[in-house]
């Protein structure tokens, strides 16, 4: 059952809140176990938030636009009171003194937080296998991963523990989980979802978005969550979300360009399977049916994406990650002196990939180094955002696959960092120009596992991304998708 | 400037740069809305933002921003755009275990401070920072590598500050001082800080370094910490440009370190070593957006600042003969818009600014209006008050108002006949002959010495009514 049907029947009074819940929390029970989409299950908050929209129900009060609908988060969402980890050791037990915006508004909206999600490490992985707390499942097949680093709130959705739930994006962190899942995921243009609360792993590049079933729900959690929060010096002012009201427009006469290095063409990017970008073909041609104008085109420096990133971001992370030193929360290990303690704190708190990747952004920032690697990954990302600017000169919105192949089983990848940080060539560009981009499901893999198509848009622009979707997901449903 | 300039041995000029961090008094700290006040019990004055919790953010404080450029300035900088950066290193105190400062696009560059003798040192840049909590060591003395245990404070933490940075211009310890104490004095002109050394909001880094005179080398320099008064930075200038002297001396050279200043001990010791901590890391802080002020922003900042002290004292010099250490007590004082308004009244000008630096050393003059001070200054000048006389009814002036002829009348002050004085020091020379012959004959130190024995007896006889200065010349015209 769809969120915004649940929100009007407990609107409406027809069904309770509690009863939408008491149902939700029945598929937990029954298959948490085993998939382990959350690092925490809140019911007594649930049952609580539940019971204050049927109260407000029963008086005639006024409700939000989520009265009753049940709702996962990230465990990187700072939330009052409840204990959020980032899924690390070093944070087991903490818990914040405050809510973030995104977690505020959702409250405000009558939303019902079921539970924290599992996820990567610090949001540093593809797979949620990177998890001090032991991986999640992908739902639709246990011996394969959900995607990361979101794949407890990925997970969350297709197990319909809740219809809706919040992940962040850094790299691709919503878009392929929700493609590995089966579901739709968004990240918005960056300052267009306050970060106030978000825990943060690369600054410049990490959001908040949806998860869904389907692209109407999405948007309606999008445009909660959305608009400008003075906490966030980043965020974007006079801008009114309206995801909801581009649902219905269609894409006639739409300009819709296929990025060549992304998508198998000429120059492309190794490692695409063949079935996703035979999905991702489909997708183009349900579009161009269904009114677009369809191109392919070229970004050159899409395929530069990824050392940039996987320099600017644990660049930041390095930093963003130094204040678990023991001092002040989460984890201490005593030693002599307190050096030796921030040291002994940070080795037994965080897991490989985290120190990983703080090594390479502490490596990327030092002095002799800099310029070679985090000065010139800063000139990738301005060439980037020149390269999109111009290629939106003549293109309304760009379509690539999501993820390079569907959901891989357990281990494939985790031995190899570099063959797991592939799985972020198509979604990493976005995130280092702040653009939006949707992950929509098209269609089965030859393992009968769902693909994901994205559809990238401008700065500001997240309204048409979910426009595009709504017409792929409507072409999907209706066969165009093998 | 202070007579007693401490030197160095001939051959060594002293080279020194003064980094100063000032407190904005801003109602609430740099990134969040914590009141900027951290004289409150431990760890009161806090939010997650300035705890540095994860997830929080900062919001950069426009007032903050402001004031900075106010003294970007008033230092006579330029001032641009400027990003904010992240210096990473580790320390309990910091928060975030980075501070949020700028690096290479600070707010204000490229000025200059004029003391108040005149002489010109460069100001190299100025910009926005956050200040750290405080660590308190308890046990072992209270040095960090032998404390039982540490207890942080973070009510400082987040408190806006600015860095200005000197070039190494500074020659002697008295323009060092003299440096501090005009920086000071703009501070508290442009309200942007109460600058009190002795509680903080204005500490004092000083590089030291020497060279032969002649020489337009940099050498080795020590940056020296933990200085907190005027006098303490002078005296610990002289220790370590002395021990570089001695280093050099030895056939051996001074370490570049940052070492702490010793007030008890009247020494500095090597403070924490720069081997591990100079790789900072800064890169641009992303949770923040670049301050981009218009022309139109620095014009209204420009026209907000007000006469700035150099100006002020340029005005008095230029009416004026005294020296600068007049003029500097005066305008620091802020006394010299009734100076200047009483010389505007037709008083004499070096006379107006020498009553007003010896006499009205008080901090509430109010009852001194510039028609009351100009009338005091005539009576003076003009004779019908003694010296004397007038410091007494300025003192009355002062204290609790009135008008200088009635308060002189009611004291019985009148001016003595120039007479009745010659008949005074004639009975004077008459009873004490042997003075006389040491005043007459004896050498200069003689000389002055009985003219000072003189002058008081007759102070005696006439209840110091008499004017000193005709004192002075009937005995030379007696003695002549």
């Amino acid at each position: 059952m769809s969120a915004r049907s649940i929100a009007a029947d407990v609107a409406s009074g027809a069904r309770s809140a509690a009863s939408v819940l008491d149902e939700h929390l029945a598929r937990v029970r029954e298959r948490e176990e085993e998939i382990h989409a959350f690092n925490l299950v809140t019911e007594e908050k649930a049952r609580s938030q539940a019971d204050a929209v049927d109260a407000a129900v029963a008086a005639g009060d006024p409700v939000g636009p989520l009265a009753g609908v049940p709702l996962a988060l990230k465990d990187n969402m700072c939330t009052r009171g409840i204990p959020t980890t980032c899924s690390s050791k070093i944070l087991e037990g903490w818990r914040p003194p405050y809510d973030a915006t995104v977690v505020s508004r959702l409250a405000d909206a009558g939303a019902v937080f079921v539970g924290k999600t599992n996820l990567d490490e610090f949001a540093m992985g593809s797979s949620t296998e990177n998890s001090a707390f032991g991986p999640t499942r992908n739902p639709l097949d246990t011996g394969r991963v959900p995607g990361g680093s979101s794949g407890g709130s990925a997970a969350a959705v297709a197990a319909n523990f809740a219809p809706l739930a919040i992940g962040s994006d850094t790299g691709g962190s919503i878009r392929q989980p929700a493609a590995f899942c089966g579901i739709v995921g968004m990240k918005p243009t960056y300052g267009a979802v306050s970060r106030y609360g978000l825990i943060a792993f690369g600054s410049s590049l990490d959001q908040f978005g949806p998860f869904a079933t389907d692209v109407a729900d999405a948007a309606a959690l999008y445009d909660v969550i959305a608009g400008h929060d003075p906490l966030d010096s980043t965020s974007i002012t006079d801008f009114t979300p309206n995801a909801v009201d581009h649902l219905s427009r269609g894409v006639q006469g739409l300009r819709v360009g296929v990025v060549r290095e992304l998508s198998g063409g000429a120059g492309s990017v190794e490692g695409l399977s063949a079935d996703v970008l035979a999905r991702t073909n489909e997708a183009v041609e349900a579009l161009a049916a269904a009114g677009a104008i369809v191109e392919e085109v070229s970004v050159p420096s899409a395929t530069l994406g990824l050392s940039a990133y996987y320099i600017v971001a644990p660049a930041e992370a390095s930093s963003n990650l130094a204040r678990y030193d023991g001092v002040r929360y989460g984890l201490r290990v005593d030693a002599p002196t307190t050096g030796e303690m921030n040291t002994a704190t940070r080795t037994a708190g965080f897991g490989a990939e985290v120190k990983r990747r703080i090594m390479l952004g502490t490596y990327a920032l030092s002095a002799g180094y800099y310029d070679a690697f985090y000065g010139k990954a800063l000139k990738v990302r301005t060439m980037m955002l020149r390269d999109f600017a111009s290629v939106y000169e003549n293109f309304d919105v760009l379509i690539t696959p999501t993820a390079p192949t569907t959901a891989f089983p357990f281990g494939e990848r985790s031995s190899d960092p570099m063959t797991m940080y592939v799985n972020d060539v198509c979604t990493i560009p976005s995130n280092l120009t702040g653009h939006p981009g949707i992950s929509v499901p098209f269609g089965v893999g030859d393992d009968g596992l769902p693909v994901g198509v994205q559809v990238l848009a401008p700065a500001l622009a997240d309204g048409l991304t979910f426009q595009v979707a709504a017409v792929l997901e409507a072409a999907a449903n209706a066969g165009g998708a093998t | 400037m202070s007579p007693h300039e401490p030197t160095l041995p001939d051959e060594w000029e002293l080279v020194v740069g003064l980094e100063v961090h000032v407190e904005l008094a801003t109602r609430t700290k740099l990134f969040c809305g914590c009141a900027n006040e951290f004289s409150t019990d431990p760890n009161t004055n806090v939010c997650p933002v300035c705890l540095g919790l994860p997830g929080s953010l900062p919001v950069m404080n426009g007032k903050a921003v402001d004031y900075a450029m106010k003294l970007g300035r008033a230092l006579g900088c330029e001032v641009h755009g400027s990003v904010m950066a992240r210096k990473n290193y580790f320390y309990p105190d910091m928060a975030k275990d980075y501070q949020t400062t700028q690096y290479d696009k600070p707010t204000s560059m490229d000025g200059e401070l004029v003391l108040s003798d005149g002489a010109v040192v460069g100001i190299e840049r100025a910009h926005i920072e956050e200040d750290a909590g405080k660590t308190t060591h308890i046990g072992g003395g209270g040095r960090i590598n032998d404390a039982m245990f540490s207890l942080v404070d973070y009510n400082r933490a987040g408190v806006p500050l600015v860095e200005v940075v000197s070039r190494p211009d500074i020659r002697t310890i008295d323009h060092a001082k003299a440096y501090v104490n005009e920086l000071r004095d703009i501070l508290l002109a442009i309200e942007v800080s109460d600058a009190k050394m002795e509680e903080g909001s204005m500490r004092v880094d000083a590089n030291v370094s020497v060279r032969p005179v002649g020489s337009e080398e940099l050498r080795t320099r020590c940056e020296l910490k933990n200085i907190n008064s005027v006098r303490s930075m002078g005296r610990a200038i002289e220790y370590e440009a002395q021990r570089h002297v001695d280093l050099y001396n030895s056939g051996e050279a001074p370490r570049q370190e940052t070492r702490h200043w010793d007030e008890d001990g009247g020494r500095s010791t090597p403070g924490r070593s720069k081997e591990d901590a100079d790789d900072y890391r800064y890169f641009q802080e992303p949770d923040l957006v670049p301050l981009e002020p218009s022309a139109a922003d620095v014009a209204a900042i420009d026209a907000s600042l007000p006469v700035l002290p150099a100006a002020r004292r340029a005005r008095l010099a230029d009416l004026s003969g005294v020296g600068p250490d007049v003029l500097s007590t005066v305008v620091e004082r802020g006394q010299d818009g009734l100076a200047l308004d009483a010389i505007e009244a037709g008083a004499d000008a070096d006379k107006v600014l020498t009553r007003l630096q010896n006499d009205v050393a008080v901090d509430d003059w109010s009852n001194l209006t510039p028609p009351l001070l100009a009338a005091l200054i005539r009576m003076e000048t003009s004779g019908e008050l003694t010296a004397t006389q007038a410091k007494q009814v300025l003192s009355d002036m002062v204290e609790s108002g009135g008008d200088p002829a009635t308060i002189a009348s009611g004291r019985g002050f009148e001016a003595m006949e120039s007479n009745e004085l010659e008949g005074l020091v004639d009975q004077l020379i008459a009873d004490n002959p042997d003075e006389w012959i040491r005043f007459t004959s004896g050498d200069d130190g003689e000389q002055k010495k009985m003219q000072g024995f003189f002058t008081g007896q007759i102070m005696k006889a006439t209840n110091g009514q008499a004017d000193g200065r005709a004192i002075a010349q009937l005995l030379a015209a007696k003695g002549s």
